[in-house]
């Protein structure tokens, strides 16, 4: 059934271009395409210094109702965290995405009174922290990769979602973000879910009155961790 | 869906009565052509971005079979599977075995205008699984046993209170007894209940905004968060989408979202933007099991080609619709089918044939603005006026329009007795108007002086201004 659609939809779009299988030159000149990664063009505002980028990054998260922190450096993550929990009368009890980074932090240490669970997230869990693996400035946009060391759960179940992000991981644009994310990996591959998160959820299907919280986190709370220059 | 497309003009008729939808409407003429222009202005590169979004996809349409193969393969290559369809039937008939597959009891959806194409909610019940609408307005809409009325803003027509009537009324078997008037209490209300859907579901069903050749993605865009919820809880992953949807990378990919958002809602990126590639990996904590994509072709392939293959370009962003006069008047249940305003009266003789959908592409003052403000520049009034000479040729409508416009024609073609014409005409109807200066009846013209008076012409033709001289009235 689905082999005999499936020549029937690529000959009907064939015939509809006058020809057969793309061959030759034409074959070689989509693949060479496809293999230059070329960027296209890229907004003036997302590319700007490091300094630049920082700032735009949290200006334009703060527009989307995210909040942003900048800490002294990675011990201070932990009572940021319990910061904001306490802000917000929130349990003491956190989703974790067991992340070497987020491990490697002196939880014990600095904040002896959070319940830290590892894995995925689970409908009763409040709140959440997540390992951002990148942030874009150009629209104060967080991303995540899926992985054993990062669910996506943790960044849609609860309804607090904390991330940890770099400094030195804010990028100017999205183009940045796929260059760094194919580095590390076999081309034309990617992990189950890569998530481009710009603050936290709303709906303004009522009405078209904007309301926050509609099934994702209601809130989203960045905490930016200084390691160059730039912050 | 089933289509009430031949009846626009009764529908249109209904939907100017209607009070409530006056409201609504006035909402989308103000709020969303409003945020558009705001995220344009803040963005200098706007224009320049739609001209590069255009070429790719124009690139994308003269390669597609080659970009479509190569999308196959790389969701192989990750765990998934692409499943072709010709047809509406084949398609539902494609999820239902997958469905069945994993003895799927309920499925959870993701906000899909492909799944109201081939009609998914009523096939699936039909045969016994329980489809459930995620995206809030989709929710509303299905609770109220209706069809969507704008292709991002499925609810954009209802009311407050109409919503608040609703899910007093189907809540109810949850232990909801109150009947909440707040907006953020009834976004609460909506977001308990589903919750627990999510987990329960064994199915989850999405569209797909971009399908990206390079990695084998489908990419959805939302602000809600629901399609990720649908997608990263159940064991399988369903994907539908139309096969136009392919770009070649990721980095033409972030090309056309800087113009999605900010033509459709005027945010500048929506909330989430989500790729899903595959099944979960190895070592995963989270994530389906199955990945399957369903590509629906529903008769685009014939469009490729045509003078109808710049449609193909369109990303289903609303703002036609947003900017239309015609759509600000009746809104979009009045078109009779699933896609309403400008890309609907261009799109949906296509799906429906010329016959059914013969008045969509007359419903239009040929403004332009759709075109103005279409991120991707597709020709929409051209493409209007090529059904409308579609419709004359295959002699659709009734014979009495026919002749008026063979009847103009005729004039149309003879420069000179077409000036006479206009010149005696124009007195003609002075005269007739009197001192009043209107008409309040008009043979032929019941259509125009039933709802206003016709001011008569005055002065002189633009021809004879133009001659002898006077540019200016």
């Amino acid at each position: 059934m689905t082999v005999s659609s499936r020549e029937k939809i690529l000959s009907g779009i064939r015939r509809g271009l006058k020809r057969g299988p793309l061959e030759g030159s034409a074959r070689d000149a989509v693949e060479a395409r496809l293999a230059d990664l070329k960027r296209n063009l890229i907004p003036a505002r997302g590319q700007l210094d490091r300094a630049g980028q920082l700032r735009l990054f949290r200006e334009m998260a703060e527009m989307l109702d995210a909040t942003v922190e900048i800490v002294d450096g990675p011990d201070a993550v932990p009572a940021a965290v319990d910061g904001f929990l306490g802000r917000h009368n929130l349990p003491k009890t956190l989703r974790m995405a067991p992340h070497e980074t987020l491990e490697a932090l002196p939880w014990a240490e600095k904040a002896p009174l959070l319940e830290l669970n590892r894995g995925a997230a689970r409908v009763e869990d409040q709140a959440g922290l997540g390992m951002a693996f990148a942030g874009v400035a150009e629209t104060g946009t967080l991303v995540f990769l899926s992985g054993g060391n990062s669910p996506a759960t943790v960044n849609f179940l609860p309804d607090n979602h904390v991330a940890v992000l770099r400094a030195s991981d804010i990028a100017g644009a999205y183009e940045e973000v796929w260059t760094r994310i194919r580095a590390d990996r076999e081309p034309g591959t990617l992990p189950r879910t890569v998530n481009l998160i710009s603050g936290p959820s709303r709906t303004a299907d009522i009405e078209q009155m904007l309301i926050k919280g509609a099934h994702g986190p209601r809130r989203l709370h960045i905490i930016i961790v200084p390691d160059d220059e730039a912050a | 869906m089933q289509t009430t497309s031949h009846a626009f003009k009764d529908n249109a008729r209904k939907a100017m009565a209607d009070v409530d939808l006056r409201t609504a409407l006035k909402r989308v003429e103000t709020g969303f052509t409003t945020a558009r222009r705001k995220a344009a202005d803040r963005l200098p590169e706007f224009e320049d971005l739609r001209d590069a979004g255009r070429d790719i996809k124009n690139h994308v349409l003269e390669n597609l079979d080659f970009y479509l193969e190569r999308f196959e393969e790389r969701v192989i290559a990750q765990g998934g599977k692409v499943h072709w369809c010709s047809t509406p039937r084949e398609a539902r008939e494609t999820i239902l075995k997958l469905c069945r597959s994993v003895d799927a009891r309920t499925a959870t959806k993701g906000k899909s205008m492909i799944a109201e194409e081939i009609a998914l909610n009523p096939f699936l019940e039909a045969n016994g699984i329980e489809p459930i609408e995620t995206d809030l307005g989709e929710y509303i809409i299905q609770l109220a046993d209706e069809p969507p009325s704008h292709i991002i803003g499925p609810a954009v027509h209802k009311t407050k209170d109409q919503v608040s009537d609703l899910f007093l009324e189907h809540h109810w078997k949850y232990g909801r007894t109150e009947r909440q008037t707040d907006p953020q209490a009834l976004v609460n209300e909506a977001r308990e209940i589903l919750r627990q859907k999510y987990v329960d579901a064994d199915v989850g069903i999405t569209g797909a905004n971009f399908l990206v050749a390079e990695t084998g993605s489908t990419i959805i865009v939302t602000n809600e968060g629901n399609g990720d919820l649908t997608q990263m809880l159940p064991k399988m992953h369903i994907v539908i989408a139309s096969l136009e949807k392919i770009v070649p990378t990721l980095d033409d990919m972030a090309t056309i979202m800087r113009v999605l958002a900010r033509s459709a809602t005027g945010q500048e990126m929506s909330v989430y933007t989500t790729l899903s590639t595959g099944t979960r990996r190895e070592g995963d904590l989270d994530g389906p099991e199955e990945f399957h994509v369903v590509l629906l072709d529903n008769g685009r392939s014939e469009m490729v080609g045509t003078e109808l293959q710049e449609l193909l370009r369109c990303i289903r962003c609303g703002a036609c619709m947003n900017h239309c006069p015609v759509y600000h008047t009746v809104g979009g249940h009045a078109y009779g089918w699933v896609y309403p305003g400008p890309i609907g009266a261009a799109l949906d003789p296509h799906f429906l044939g010329i016959e059914e959908a013969r008045h969509l592409p007359s419903a239009s003052t040929f403004c332009g603005k759709c075109e103005e403000v279409c991120p991707m520049r597709i020709p929409l009034p051209r493409i209007m006026r090529y059904w409308r000479e579609q419709a004359f040729e295959r002699r659709v409508g009734p014979p009495l329009e026919r002749a008026g416009i063979r009847f103009w024609a005729f004039f149309a073609r003879r420069p000179a007795l077409y000036r006479l014409a206009t010149r005696l005409a124009i007195r003609v109807l002075r005269r007739l108007a009197g001192r009043r200066g209107v008409l309040t009846a008009l043979p032929f013209a019941g259509g125009w002086t039933d709802g206003r008076d016709l001011p008569a012409p005055e002065g002189r033709t633009f021809q004879e201004l133009w001659k002898s001289g006077r540019r200016s009235p």
